[in-house]
């Protein structure tokens, strides 16, 4: 913490935004992180628009008060374990982003590993949102109820 | 060509002599705002901002004093009910809030403000200028109504007869196996109706009755948000949420399109005892047939047991009617007196088809019974056709109330802006 406030104070007094721009891009964090394939999104948005669309909407900002919007949220953008498993075991009760929501999100079991690595990767990707893919591999752990 | 000339022409009229009219006398006027608060509304009628409350306005309640309590959903600023008084414009101020509970209902009779939480029902006594007498103690009239997060606002209404009525809604869509789950059947006899899905009384002058007190005075409807006493008849009419997601659930038997148009939102007369159905039917609009439910067997086409409730009248799928108010004014034109006026808060499950809503709608009614067409009376409460069918509305009406010189009080629980809509041709 305190290293990285040195760091932002250096910065700023380098002041340059070229000098900035120029340093190397920060390291990947230890664990590797997919990029999402325009393929596994392309998939990800039919399964959405068969099975999740009605609730979270064509826009991914859900319905007040009911269902949570996809776009820009901490559960969609963030711990990849607790994303697989909402679908894996439905949803309801939650807060998202400081707003209560009372829809209730059913299990989507019918999904296989890829379709649900297919739309996780999709609305991880979609909506104005960019995070990394999920795989099969994450989802099948997941499933299996292993830890990594 | 001649009635695009004449229009402006007579609104540069109307503006001068208003003008003239506003320098002639100091005193402000009760009139609508220049743009009727952005609604369309029909001819002759008009309508102003009394207030943005900021907060989401659920429904309201207006004393014959003139003051307004607002329910909000979630306290704002620790109240979750907001008290307005008004001024000469029509514009009222707020004045103060109280109770640190979000919730629903709210209803005014007989000296005494009603509220309601997601669990509880509170009365407060008004004074003689309709005022709260003592925000901080009101008495708890019922005690721990069911709440299991789905379906769980607490609607009331009083009938003349000292009791007051509760909507618990069902916790469930369809009574499923696992709610909402694509392809999970129904329950056996659907256990959740002996506890939920249904309205309850209580005694409205009795503090600390429990749930178990009530009666179950009506049964078989999935979640109720709008209801009234009607006057003329001395009975309770709902308008019930209809199921969702027949698509979804069940796609082999339904499409987007049928899901989006199935089943229609319905308003039952209700008498002591009555059944609606829910979840064992769902009613369809378009044929005017209750259809037995997928998850009880049904297929689309079969026809529910004819022991049912038949609905007093039928409004597109969807819609989420949320107020519902018998007219009995003097100030609108005689079509209006004693006829129904529902708020239709607007539709989400109608997706990926455009939705529908954001507008309140008058049901026309004879003898206390519902007669003729239905017709949108106020619309636009979503700012453009483009928001209605996005859903992305600026405003969605929820409750509605009648003001004691009989103009109609709409709530917003998007944006918390309170409209009054009046008649004012002469």
């Amino acid at each position: 913490m305190r290293k990285s406030l040195v760091l932002l104070a250096l910065l700023a007094l380098a002041g340059s935004p070229a000098l900035a721009q120029k340093k190397p891009a920060p390291k990947a964090p230890a664990r590797k992180a997919v990029a999402a394939s325009s393929a596994a999104v392309l998939k990800g948005k039919s399964i959405y628009t068969q099975n999740c669309l009605t609730c979270h909407q064509a826009d991914g900002l859900g319905v007040d008060g009911l269902n949570p919007p996809l776009a820009k949220t901490d559960y969609v953008l963030g711990d990849k374990t607790r994303l697989i498993g909402v679908l894996l075991n439905g949803l309801k009760g939650v807060d998202i982003n400081g707003e209560e929501y009372h829809g209730v999100m059913p299990a989507q079991t019918y999904l296989n590993d890829q379709q649900m690595a297919d739309v996780l990767t999709y609305i991880r990707n979609g909506f104005g949102n960019k995070a990394s893919a999920v795989t099969v591999a994450e989802v099948k752990a997941v499933r299996t109820g292993a830890k990594k | 060509m001649k009635s695009n000339l004449s229009r402006p022409l007579l609104f540069t009229a109307a503006l001068a002599s208003s003008l003239g009219l506003y320098s002639l006398t100091s005193k402000p006027t009760l009139a609508p705002d220049p743009n009727n608060a952005g609604l369309k509304l029909p001819a002759g009628f008009g309508a102003l901002v009394v207030a943005e409350t900021g907060g989401r306005a659920r429904h309201l309640a207006v004393t014959p004093e003139g003051n307004i309590f607002v329910k909000l959903n979630r306290p704002k600023d620790g109240k979750g009910i907001l008290e307005l008084h008004p001024t000469a414009t029509g514009k009222a101020t707020v004045a103060g809030g109280f109770g640190s509970y979000g919730g629903t209902g709210i209803y005014a009779k007989g000296g005494y403000l009603y509220a309601s939480s997601d669990e509880d029902v509170y009365r407060y006594k008004l004074s003689a200028k309709g005022e709260v007498e003592n925000p901080a103690q009101p008495e708890k009239i019922v005690t721990g109504l069911l709440n299991r997060g789905e379906h769980e606002s607490k609607s009331i209404v009083l009938d003349n007869a000292g009791n007051i009525y509760v909507n618990v809604g069902a916790y469930s869509n369809s009574c499923q196996v696992k709610d909402r789950e694509k392809g999970s059947m129904g329950r056996q006899n659907c256990p959740i109706l002996d506890s939920a899905g249904g309205i309850w009384r209580f005694r409205a002058d009795k503090a600390g009755q429990t749930y178990g007190s009530g009666m179950r005075y009506a049964t078989g409807l999935r979640n109720v948000v709008g209801l009234d006493w009607n006057q003329q008849n001395n009975q309770l009419f709902v308008m019930q949420h209809g199921r969702d997601q027949l698509h979804d659930i069940f796609p082999a038997m339904y499409d987007t399109k049928q899901s989006a148009e199935l089943p229609a939102e319905c308003l039952y007369e209700i008498k002591q005892g009555a059944n609606a159905g829910w979840p064992f039917l769902y009613y369809n609009g378009l044929t005017h047939q209750k259809i037995l439910a997928p998850e009880y067997g049904g297929d689309g086409k079969k026809l529910a047991d004819p022991k049912y409730l038949e609905p007093a009248a039928a409004y597109p799928a969807h819609m989420a009617p949320d107020g519902l108010l018998f007219y009995t004014g003097t100030m609108f034109p005689e079509k209006y007196r004693n006829g129904a006026f529902i708020a239709f808060h607007g539709s989400w499950n109608r997706a990926p088809e455009p939705q529908k809503g954001y507008y309140v709608v008058f049901q026309p009614f004879k003898n206390g019974k519902a007669s003729g067409p239905w017709e949108v009376f106020a619309d636009n409460f979503a700012g453009s056709p483009e928001k209605v069918a996005s859903g992305r509305a600026d405003h969605k009406p929820c409750g509605l109330a009648q003001g004691p010189d009989g103009s109609l009080y709409v709530s917003d629980d998007k944006a918390g802006t309170i409209y009054r809509i009046m008649y004012t041709k002469k």
